[in-house]
């Protein structure tokens, strides 16, 4: 009985210290690995909530929460990506190809409207899906096709304009405040509690992080890989554009040449920041969310205290190294 | 051997984790030209002691010295370039680049404008390989080459420096018993050469065959040190499991026990497996309780058949039957419902999922049976889990734990588990006891036995003879992809298999008789 715990102490302590040299250090940087990005956000709260006049406030608040659904929206579908070892780039293209293809159905109420721009969103997902699962093209390349793709189709749709959306339903999914929450919250909220749930408790959720972990084991495991990889960028389609159309609510129109546009790398930003390793086998939902969160809080406090934005950059820079650098031991392992 | 100064010693170290005695009080010396076996079971402190003495861990307690002076390395670098060199299990080098590429990786040589001069390294390459009668194109890509081939590569890579002492960690787990020959063939050069070799392996044949001395450590002491010669197989292991000499010759060499009654009817049927070239017309059948042994060299076509009855592999042509239906070939998902379970030969890249716990990994191929509504049944996930960890003597902290911190031959136990769990009515086992330990071995050869007396049908794939002529009722021997005779009951041998695997041909012929006959 005693042997047990030894031995496997033992395999555990030789991975840790081969990793960082000493026990120590090692200790401290497995409890950051797993926490770092609530610590980090903590700290920049504490941070403004000292400096930042009016931190505190809920216009303050209200506005930082709306201005990150979105980026949590597809934030969630790319983490599912990574989580099978691959990635969805064309998140901020297919936000734009569902914005166009709202107002384009709207004429039929809004419920078409609206099915019609998650529709092709869960399209283009599918041909990602497609090129990935069944033709074996490699996720970078195949989404990073819809990236470029998606855009110039969502522009010839819209006939090179912008086009307004005044359906007052529509309007309300990015502008009402039921229970004084911002509408784009709740939908957020709601799409990472559903998503948060598919990963822990589904067999769906199962299959993603097998494949993730070891896609030739998964398969001899007989889990329908192509199936869930095709599921999996399907989600993430579907994921942005919902992001989509609520960015277009928010605006009141649809601008296909500047919604969505560079939100995958603040997506992957999330992602990566939130602890889901991009070599796949693990999803971090809440962690996801609390990337997005501190990206969009590093934002707000480089601007509400005056600083330049493009400082903004540069930290969000160190902090994917120093989210990365956390990561690195693993792998090495 | 006459006594002279030790290249490598290793004085009364002790080395602590936390809650672990990994090494206690451990002294240890290699002379010049010593082939020295150092075994012990997974757990016993051998890889902690190499680490030690490469300088990856420095002991708490103790002294390391080379060539009589000490020495404190604070890493593996150090230790190489004085001349200790390490040769793993697995192959680190890079399969895009040529063999003179690898063999000079890191230190290739240079012309006068600082360029590499690659006709110097190709040259000097070949000289290396042809030193220790590696044949090899040094111009290839490694990765053309076969695995044996390129694991000489990392052998030549690491002993082209001016090395004096030789660590191999298991070297042949991955090699052909020619390539094993090869790679005694350098090892006696080195001999010749005087350096030191510690060898660490767990086949005893390769032991006995090159090793001088050996020193047994077991829970982090050693336990025995001395000629190997002096020291019986039964012996070895009786030290290696800290048995008395009589239990172990009671259970004999491998776990295995008796023949079994096999039912009348087959439930498995491969009829005409055929995938161009690599296997051709493969036909033979498995009775539930019964243990059929797949045997052949490597690129033999076993693990192909294997993955082909399984629906890994795609077929040109030819058919499986499970209890007289048709499977759909070319779907594992499909063999699997049809009652087909699969261990797969590489433990690490086909059968865990490393990151995962043991619970997850164990319910892999369950996830199916386990879930409603498109949830996963916790309940019935953990009862599952529960009973399977018990029965198989599972040794995690937790089922939370992940799989990759286990060792190997409890790994082992968690993809049996898997299969297990299925209540499958063929299992396949492809090497099911690679590179795991004495122990564990026993443990696993036990339950295939007592599997097949409960009724399973078992396809056992195995390298080792010893393990195919013992836990095997019938051998399917297999060359070149190609059924080249089958033996049973008495004619199970390992004389009589090498010589069918040899010959082939007209001992198939026999054997397909006889086989007529008994059905």
């Amino acid at each position: 009985m005693r042997q047990k715990g030894l031995r496997t102490k033992e395999t555990w302590v030789n991975r840790a210290s081969t990793v960082t040299g000493a026990l120590d250090r090692s200790a401290v940087t497995s409890w950051v690995r797993g926490r770092g990005v609530y610590v980090a956000f903590v700290a920049l709260v504490v941070f403004n909530l000292a400096i930042t006049p009016n931190f505190a406030s809920v216009a303050t608040l209200s506005n930082l929460l709306i201005q990150v659904s979105p980026v949590v929206l597809v934030s969630l579908g790319v983490a599912l990506a990574i989580g099978t070892e691959g990635i969805d780039l064309s998140v901020g293209s297919v936000m734009a190809l569902a914005s166009v293809f709202l107002p384009l159905y709207i004429g039929y109420g809004w419920p078409v409207g609206i099915f019609a721009a998650l529709l092709v969103g869960a399209m283009a997902g599918l041909v990602n899906g497609s090129l990935v699962a069944f033709v074996g093209v490699q996720p970078i390349i195949a989404t990073l096709a819809m990236l470029v793709g998606g855009r110039g189709l969502a522009q010839i749709f819209a006939g090179g304009q912008l086009l307004i959306v005044s359906d007052p339903a529509v309007l309300a999914l990015g502008q009402a405040r039921p229970f004084g929450i911002p509408a784009p919250v709740i939908v957020a909220t709601v799409a990472a509690i559903v998503v948060g749930f598919l990963v822990k408790r589904t067999t769906f959720g199962r299959y993603v992080v097998a494949i993730g972990g070891n896609r030739s084991a998964s398969y001899l495991s007989g889990h329908p890989v192509r199936r869930t990889l095709l599921a999996v960028y399907a989600i993430s389609g579907l994921l942005a554009a919902l992001a989509g159309i609520v960015a277009t609510a928010r605006l009141g129109a649809s601008d296909p040449s500047n919604i969505g546009i560079l939100i995958e790398l603040s997506a992957i930003t999330a992602v990566v920041v939130g602890g889901t390793p991009l070599s796949g086998g693990r999803v971090k939902i809440l962690g996801t969310v609390m990337g997005a969160l501190l990206i969009q809080l590093i934002a707000t406090t480089f601007i509400a205290n005056n600083l330049p934005f493009t400082w903004a950059q540069v930290f969000t820079a160190a902090i994917i190294l120093v989210a990365v650098y956390l990561q690195k031991g693993r792998g090495a392992a | 051997m006459e006594q002279q100064t030790p290249i490598l010693e290793v004085r009364r170290v002790t080395k602590r984790f936390p809650g672990v005695l990994a090494l206690d009080d451990v002294s240890f010396e290699l002379r010049p030209g010593e082939v020295r076996a150092l075994v012990g079971e997974n757990g016993a402190g051998k890889s902690t002691l190499i680490k030690v003495i490469t300088g990856v861990y420095s002991p708490e307690e103790g002294e390391v010295f080379f060539k009589g002076e000490e020495v404190s390395f604070s890493d593996p670098r150090e230790s190489q370039a004085v001349g200790i060199s390490t040769i793993y299990q697995e192959i680190n080098l890079i399969p895009l680049l040529s063999v003179a590429q690898n063999v000079f990786l890191g230190r290739e040589p240079r012309n006068t404008f600082g360029l590499i001069d690659v006709n110097r390294m190709n040259r000097e390459a070949a000289e290396i390989l042809e030193r220790y009668g590696i044949r090899a194109d040094v111009t290839a890509p490694l990765h053309s080459l076969g695995l044996g081939v390129q694991q000489m590569v990392a052998i030549a890579r690491a002993i082209s420096v001016d090395t004096r002492a030789v660590i191999m960690d298991e070297p042949t787990s991955s090699l052909e018993a020619r390539e094993v020959e090869t790679l005694f063939g350098v090892i006696r050069q080195l001999r010749e050469e005087r350096v030191g070799v510690i060898y660490v392996s767990h086949r005893l044949d390769e032991l006995y065959e090159i090793c001088d001395r050996v020193t047994v450590l077991r829970d982090g002491r050693v336990v025995h040190t001395g000629e190997l010669a002096d020291l019986s197989r039964l012996q070895l292991i009786a030290h290696m499991l800290g048995r008395e000499l009589t239990e172990v010759e009671a259970e004999g060499a491998t776990g295995f026990g008796e023949e079994h009654e096999a039912a009348k009817e087959p439930i498995l049927e491969a009829k005409g497996l055929t995938q161009w070239p690599r296997l051709r017309e493969i036909t033979f059948d498995v009775r539930p309780g019964e243990v059929v042994g797949l045997a052949g060299l490597l690129g033999a076509g076993r693990t192909e058949t294997a993955k082909a009855i399984f629906g890994a592999e795609p077929l040109d042509s030819g058919s499986v039957k499970v209890g007289g239906d048709d499977l759909r070939t070319g779907s594992p998902g499909a063999a699997i419902k049809a009652g087909i379970a699969f261990l797969p030969e590489d433990r690490k890249s086909e059968g865990i999922i490393p990151d995962l716990s043991v619970k997850e990994n164990i319910v892999a191929a369950a996830l199916p049976r386990l879930t409603h509504a498109g949830l996963v049944s916790e309940k019935e996930q953990d009862q599952l889990v529960d009973r399977f960890i018990e029965s198989l003597g599972i040794k995690a902290s937790s089922p939370d734990q992940p799989v990759r911190e286990l060792s190997g031959g409890n790994q082992q136990k968690v993809l049996l588990a898997r299969w297990l769990c299925m209540n499958p009515k063929v299992l396949i086992l492809d090497e099911p006891t690679r590179g795991i330990d004495v122990g564990a071995k026993a443990e696993i050869q036990k339950l295939v036995d007592d599997l097949a007396l409960d009724g399973l049908a078992v396809i056992l794939i195995s390298s080792e003879l010893e393990e195919i002529t013992e836990g095997s009722d019938r051998v399917v021997a297999l060359r070149d992809g190609a059924v080249v005779g089958v033996l049973s009951g008495e004619d199970i041998t390992e004389g009589r298999l090498m010589e069918v695997l040899a010959h082939g041909g007209d001992a198939a012929e026999g054997s397909e008789n006889e086989r007529d006959v008994g059905e």
